[in-house]
């Protein structure tokens, strides 16, 4: 039986690495059925790296990842494809097929996937679209719209066969404010009708305390903090509340290791 | 999801109970416009429906056209909770005729 409370998400010890690079430093991450969580962190910080490790783009060094019960990186191919029909993503440029139509684009799931008749997929589409506020762009081709209709057209195409679980990449970066804050309540209304469960990516801090029911912080790799918006405001590490307000990091230089870096390429 | 079927009045009350989903909107569609096709007008039951997805939604927007189009009317008695919200989501609420209870349907 799956609770309210279950885990939808649980990611533990995750190590990761880019070449010799360390990414993720035993990141543990899991998330309750019907949250939204947000992920912040600066520019590198392995906010995106998580996120591709936890649709399985990414094999980690070392961990854990389970996704809905399943355990991704023992899983077979089979049970791989059925979990990623209950999950959407939603990338941070929209990540359409550029040689076909917004409209076909979207409908992609569905026609794979499903046995539903043309008539149900094709209302299906146009309702995503009017709730993207993008009626009547059906018939255009990607390349006709602009960096913030390709995101929710994007967007549209995560939810168009309405996943369980929706992960999304950079909601806001982008758009003008009025979109963006559509793109928020869209992003609230989302989980209250569907009882989806989302995570997104993002640095925008106006919107992450808009939306999130819990944030967790990473800095270098490593989890900092995961709390409520308010555990959040008031915690007293240096680095969230950098991250809060916006101040420059102000990291120590040590000299020798500067010039190492400087004349060999290695740390 | 089941779902019962019975008349009431001169309408045709399809009572859906459990979820609609993408597996089983097919049905409900069948079952819907075989319903309007033979000249019936629908009442469409929501009191036992705990969720229903898009296809669902779908399926009663492609009912409720051809409903309309037919001289017919669909309309959704006691939606509430997840099923409500969904409707609310899309701003059918604006589209679909809508009572709480039977008690409300006249001849």
């Amino acid at each position: 039986m799956t609770s309210a409370t279950q885990d939808i998400i649980e990611v533990k010890n995750l190590v990761s690495h880019y070449g010799e690079r360390q990414i993720l430093k035993n990141v543990d991450f899991s998330v309750k059925k019907g949250e939204i969580r947000v992920i912040m962190g600066g520019s590198g910080s392995g906010k995106s790296t998580l996120l591709n490790h936890m649709l399985a783009l990414l094999k980690p060094t070392s961990g854990s990842i389970k996704i809905d019960q399943l355990n991704i990186l023992k899983a077979n191919r089979k049970d791989l494809t059925k979990l990623r029909q209950k999950m959407g993503v939603a990338f941070q440029g929209g990540a359409l097929f550029s040689s076909m139509t917004v409209g076909e684009n979207i409908k992609l799931p569905l026609k794979h996937h499903t046995e539903l008749d043309d008539n149900t997929i094709d209302i299906m589409t146009r309702l995503k679209l009017e709730l993207m506020n993008l009626a009547g762009f059906e018939n255009l081709m990607p390349s006709e719209l602009s960096g913030g209709m390709l995101k929710r057209a994007g967007l549209a195409r995560a939810v168009i066969m309405d996943p369980k679980l929706l992960f999304f990449d950079e909601p806001s970066a982008g758009l003008d404010p009025v979109t963006a804050v559509e793109l928020d309540e869209l992003i609230l209304k989302l989980r209250d009708a569907m009882n989806m469960t989302i995570v997104v990516v993002t640095h925008e801090l106006e919107s992450a305390f808009k939306i999130a029911d819990k944030i967790t912080v990473l800095f270098d790799g490593e989890v900092v903090m995961t709390g409520t918006v308010d555990e959040i405001k008031q915690s007293s590490d240096e680095r969230i509340q950098n991250l809060i307000n916006r101040r420059p990091r102000n990291d120590v230089v040590d000299a020798e290791l500067y010039i190492q870096r400087l004349t060999t390429g290695q740390n | 999801m089941s779902y019962s079927q019975t008349t009431h009045l001169h309408y045709e009350l399809l009572v859906l109970t459990g979820e609609v989903d993408l597996h089983n909107s097919p049905q409900v569609r069948k079952q819907l416009l075989a319903i309007l096709k033979k000249g019936c007008s629908v009442l469409v039951d929501f009191s036992e429906l705990s969720y229903i997805d898009s296809s669902g939604i779908a399926t009663l927007v492609e009912a409720f056209n051809y409903a309309k189009n037919n001289q017919l009317t669909l309309t959704i008695i006691a939606a509430a909770g997840a099923p409500l919200q969904v409707i609310e989501l899309t701003n059918l609420n604006k589209v679909f005729p809508m009572v709480n209870s039977l008690d409300d349907i006249r001849e």
